[in-house]
């Protein structure tokens, strides 16, 4: 009997859960849909036109065919190398540039001295296009992974860094009184206060420092490797290939914005106090 | 806890915003500045509270001199000015120290004094405006300031909150007996919570008149008497002349 009674209450929350759960399911499925009526609208007439010879296959190739070589690759084992050293090309530049832009950036941000000393000259890197650099990367640390890392992560630095002294120079002030008011140090008031208060910044300057570094890697693989999503681009050009280079860009498209969306759950999980503006 | 001024003055940038204010106020007492904007009200008492430290004079706490913030004192200003990324109960024990459950403890004692149990876990962002200001008084109380000093605190809430809310302070105040300098320009509201009204007027701004409240509490709001002395302030503020010379 009692175990009956106990059983009741969950089973109704249970039961109010999954219907919240399937209507949210219902509305996702919904915005998929309509999101992807004009992509697949798209991809059917270029298959049509493709198989009716108006786009010249040794242009451009039908989706099939393009679809045909990502399973090839996948098929004869290189596919998963090319995806796994472009990834852990832009993951571990990715990492440096931000360790470098965090440190930088909170020293610029927090120390005046710090900004006037050197605000200026980072500012002044920051106008050379970073593309620009390759070639000195490359003399100075040969073709290899180093060079290619180092391109990468100063890609990311840049918006990372910008982003996390935005946020702390735009912290509000009345919530620093408030910390004052209460006896907090400077330490405290960074941890308790700064920190948190700047955080929404610093996930935006992850975010597109992140797309960057998508960019970058393209750039640093078409310079020179032999294996990579970038590698393959070179090589769809090389061995007159256009669907090796389509389904190279496809798969570009598919991870970047894997990765974005992976930092977007957790952006949107740290920030879920924020204030936000519902979009209609 | 007392709190006396001595000669306060403070200027910005060469501007005098506010000059030679010396009062002082028993333990337990309600004081209320009152002025036009401009007078230099919000200056003395963030001097008081210590956020400001470039004063000129004396400002002593329990007979302690001294310019840095005093623990004694809690601060409510005009804004709620809560921790967007806390939760209510986060933001109540902001300023305590010491074990995380007793800490949550005391800070539920004092939602449930300020009307708000059960809101422990909602984010700031799902607070109305009064609910918001009940939180930032919680705040300020938790930490068991003998002063307490308030900014303007019910000016941008509607009439029935702010009621609501003035009643509220005066029940805190009956059972802390905690001494309260309020600044305002609510000349009703002065006349309904303090014990001594200070006015002063000027740029600089400099005390022209000390008001005596002798009535016990609680008052009738709009009674005759309140509306006697909402009169003498009115005269003693001069508004008439003052937009004078400002149309001049």
């Amino acid at each position: 009997m009692e175990k009956i009674q106990g059983n009741v209450p969950s089973v109704l929350v249970h039961d109010k859960d999954s219907a919240k759960k399937r209507t949210k399911k219902k509305f996702n499925v919904e915005h998929l849909l309509l999101g992807s009526i004009i992509p697949a609208f798209l991809i059917i007439a270029w298959e049509i036109f493709s198989r009716l010879g108006v786009f010249p296959s040794y242009m451009l190739p039908s989706p099939s065919v393009v679809l045909g070589t990502i399973i090839g690759l996948g098929q004869d084992g290189t596919l998963a190398g090319h995806i796994g050293i472009t990834t852990y090309r832009v993951f571990a530049g990715f990492i440096l540039g931000t360790i470098a832009a965090v440190i930088l950036g909170s020293f610029v941000g927090f120390y005046q001295k710090a900004e006037r000393l050197l605000d200026p000259m980072i500012q002044a890197f920051r106008s050379i296009p970073s593309l620009a650099w390759v070639p000195l990367f490359i003399l100075w640390m040969g073709i290899g992974e180093t060079s290619k890392i180092t391109m990468i992560s100063v890609g990311v630095f840049f918006p990372v860094y910008l982003n996390i002294i935005s946020g702390i120079i735009g912290v509000d002030r009345k919530l620093i009184e408030v910390g004052s008011i209460n006896g907090l140090n400077a330490f405290q008031l960074v941890r308790r206060i700064i920190l948190p208060a700047s955080l929404p910044s610093f996930l935006t300057g992850l975010r597109s420092g992140l797309g960057l570094g998508w960019m970058f890697v393209v750039a640093a693989e078409l310079m020179g490797a032999s294996q990579g999503l970038g590698y393959l681009l070179v090589l769809g050009q090389n061995t007159l290939s256009p669907e090796t280079i389509l389904a190279s860009i496809i798969l570009f498209a598919a991870i970047g914005k894997l990765s974005d969306w992976l930092l977007k759950i957790i952006e949107t999980r740290a920030l879920h106090w924020q204030d936000r503006v519902a979009k209609l | 806890m007392s709190l006396e001024l001595r000669n306060v003055g403070r200027v910005f940038n060469g501007i005098p915003a506010v000059t030679d204010v010396s009062f002082s106020a028993k333990p337990g007492e309600i004081i209320g500045l009152l002025g036009t904007s401009g007078c230099g009200k919000s200056t003395l008492l963030r001097a008081i509270s210590g956020l400001d430290n470039e004063y000129d004079g004396e400002i002593s706490i329990n007979g302690k001199t001294s310019k840095m913030i005093h623990r004694e004192t809690g601060f409510i200003f005009q804004e709620p000015r809560l921790f967007p990324w806390l939760t209510v109960l986060g933001n109540v024990t902001f300023g305590l120290t010491g074990e995380k459950q007793e800490k949550e403890q005391l800070g539920k004692q004092y939602l449930e004094k300020v009307g708000l149990s059960g809101n422990e876990k909602l984010y700031p962002k799902q607070l109305s405006g009064g609910m918001a200001q009940r939180v930032a008084i919680a705040r300020a109380l938790v930490t068991s300031p003998e002063i307490l000093l308030l900014d303007e605190p019910f000016s941008a809430l509607d009439a029935f909150t702010k009621m609501q809310l003035q009643d509220l302070l005066l029940s805190i105040w009956k059972a802390y007996q905690t001494t309260i300098v309020l600044v305002t320009h609510d000349i009703d509201e002065a006349t309904y919570l303090c014990d001594r009204i200070i006015i002063l007027r000027g740029q600089p701004g400099e005390i022209t008149k000390e008001i005596k409240l002798e009535e016990k509490r609680p008052r009738a709001r709009g009674s005759k008497q309140l509306a006697e002395i909402k009169t003498e302030i009115l005269k003693s503020l001069d508004l008439n002349k003052a937009v004078d010379l400002t149309t001049v």
